[in-house]
């Protein structure tokens, strides 16, 4: 049985990172209930409307056992909306405040090669659309990578979220970094493709 | 505001274009003509609003030249909500794409709902910055538009009467194309291409990927939380509802109810529960009892 990751997909761009994960060798399980978090090893929060995506887990009864499934290890990545849904303000799981389209409207969408510390390999090819960034953080929370002196990539324990989109440019990276997450912890001695940096 | 000195970038490329309509898949898009109805929408789920003068209903009830709206509800309705704002263009009126462009909309919908401009050309979509969404009742019409910087597609279906029945038409036609390329070898690929009046590149990549190269949306007939189910699992990748939700009896119940048949669209006891207790949809045409010079859907080329 090979790993399990569960994407979330009320709404919004889940299906770019199924294809991720299935191209990693791991299966990939839409979550839209509650029953849907059965068995996962990890947990993708994908972009699209944080709205619709804060109305959808009020609907589904998702955020009790969402918030169970992050405390008590799962290895959770989110992605620009994703973030938001993780930030003190939603789901309460990552010691951050996103600030929602921060970068402005769909003018000021952007692509641009960034540094994420820890990540090896060169730059990561982040696609930015209607993106948040980190207004505040808690001291527990690493930066991972910023655009203008903004946090976009942040980590905390298990839990890992960046503002932009490594789905639509084809970086596998932050993906691999999840399965290394979760291999670490059912102790498959998975080899990390990255290293924890300071 | 925003300071963009330090992190070198690249806005407005085909890839954030599209990607932004990648963000918008399994939403409800819904047509919105105050910020009132906006923030209605918003509350109740909507991924996007579109905004207009006169949902599509009445424009076919008063007649007359249907244009761009006015700058100033545009302007409002951004103020009102944070999900992004979409707004349409006539066909081939760039000037008014490039006001919408000025008002920084989201998207522009390049609109077979509203009077056409020019009868030959639509927009050369790829001089704007902002992306557009353009209407196709086949995949010819889809890959012309694309060839032409479209960054996302919807079916037309026949907008304003909430009959689903060209809705379904057009996706099929769509969806069947899409397959039967997939079964054609290369020098079959390019008499395809001839045949539907697309660029062959387009048509090649189809062919490969079984399915088009940007995000497909079906648009025109929406009325109920089934609608949107058997669009869904008819291949559309969200939903455009126009007066299917503004023109029913208790519009914010209905639009929570297509939102939710949009996300379990292959679940049949909660599209159910999602059709319940609704009260009366919007008062709707069968598009085959109007007079040929009442159809939207033959507007673009």
């Amino acid at each position: 049985m090979g790993t399990v990751i569960g994407i979330l997909a009320l709404q919004g761009g889940f299906e770019a990172h199924a294809k991720i994960v299935r191209a990693l060798g791991a299966e990939a399980h839409e979550v839209r209930v509650p029953a849907d978090l059965e068995g996962l090893d990890a947990l993708i929060m994908p972009g699209g409307e944080s709205t619709v995506m804060t109305l959808g887990i009020e609907r589904e009864g998702l955020g009790r056992p969402l918030r169970e499934l992050a405390r008590s290890g799962t290895p959770v990545f989110g992605t620009c909306a994703g973030m938001i849904m993780l930030d003190r303000d939603h789901l309460g799981l990552l010691d951050v405040r996103a600030e929602r389209n921060a970068f402005g409207r769909q003018l000021r969408s952007f692509e641009a090669d960034i540094e994420v510390a820890g990540l090896r390999g060169g730059p990561v090819h982040a696609v930015f659309i209607r993106a948040p960034w980190v207004s505040e953080h808690g001291d527990g929370v690493e930066v991972l990578a910023r655009v203008d002196g903004h946090p976009v990539a942040v980590r905390q324990g298990n839990l890992l979220a960046v503002a932009f989109h490594p789905e639509l440019a084809g970086e596998a990276r932050l993906h691999e970094l999840l399965l290394a997450l979760a291999a670490g912890r059912s102790g498959e001695g998975h080899t990390p493709a990255v290293s924890r940096s300071e | 505001m925003h300071d963009h000195a330090d992190t070198r970038r690249d806005e407005a490329t085909f890839t954030v274009k599209a990607g932004l309509a990648e963000m918008l898949k399994g939403g409800v898009i819904m047509d919105v003509v105050t910020p009132e109805q906006a923030k209605i929408a918003e509350d109740a789920g909507a991924a996007a609003v579109m905004a207009l003068e006169r949902v599509p209903a009445d424009i076919r009830r008063d007649g007359g030249v249907a244009r761009m709206s006015d700058p100033e509800m545009i302007r409002g309705i951004q103020e009102a909500v944070s999900i992004p704002v979409m707004a349409k263009a006539r066909i081939g009126h760039f000037v008014e794409a490039q006001v919408l462009e000025a008002l920084e909309v989201d998207y522009i919908d390049e609109s077979e709902v509203l009077t056409p401009a020019d009868e030959a050309n639509h927009i050369d979509k790829w001089a704007f910055r902002v992306p557009f969404v353009c209407g196709a009742t086949n995949l010819g019409e889809a890959l012309r538009r694309i060839g032409e910087g479209a960054a996302m597609i919807r079916s037309k279906g026949e907008a304003g009467t909430g009959d689903i029945v060209e809705a379904v038409r057009h996706l099929r036609m769509i969806g069947g194309a899409i397959r039967r390329l997939a079964t054609l070898d290369d020098a079959e690929l390019a008499t395809a291409a001839k045949d539907l009046q697309a660029p062959l590149q387009l048509v090649r990549q189809v062919a490969a990927d079984g399915r088009l190269p940007v995000v497909l949306f079906c648009a025109g007939g929406i009325a109920t939380p089934a609608d949107a189910a058997l669009v869904m699992q008819l291949g559309a990748e969200g939903v455009f509802v126009g007066s299917g939700i503004f023109k029913s009896e208790d519009p914010e119940l209905r639009a929570r109810a297509i939102v939710e048949a949009t996300t379990h669209y292959r679940d049949a006891a909660r599209v159910a529960a999602a059709s319940t207790g609704l009260g009366q949809p919007m008062v709707s045409l069968e598009t085959s009892k109007l007079d040929d010079e009442q159809l939207l859907a033959p507007r673009g080329w």
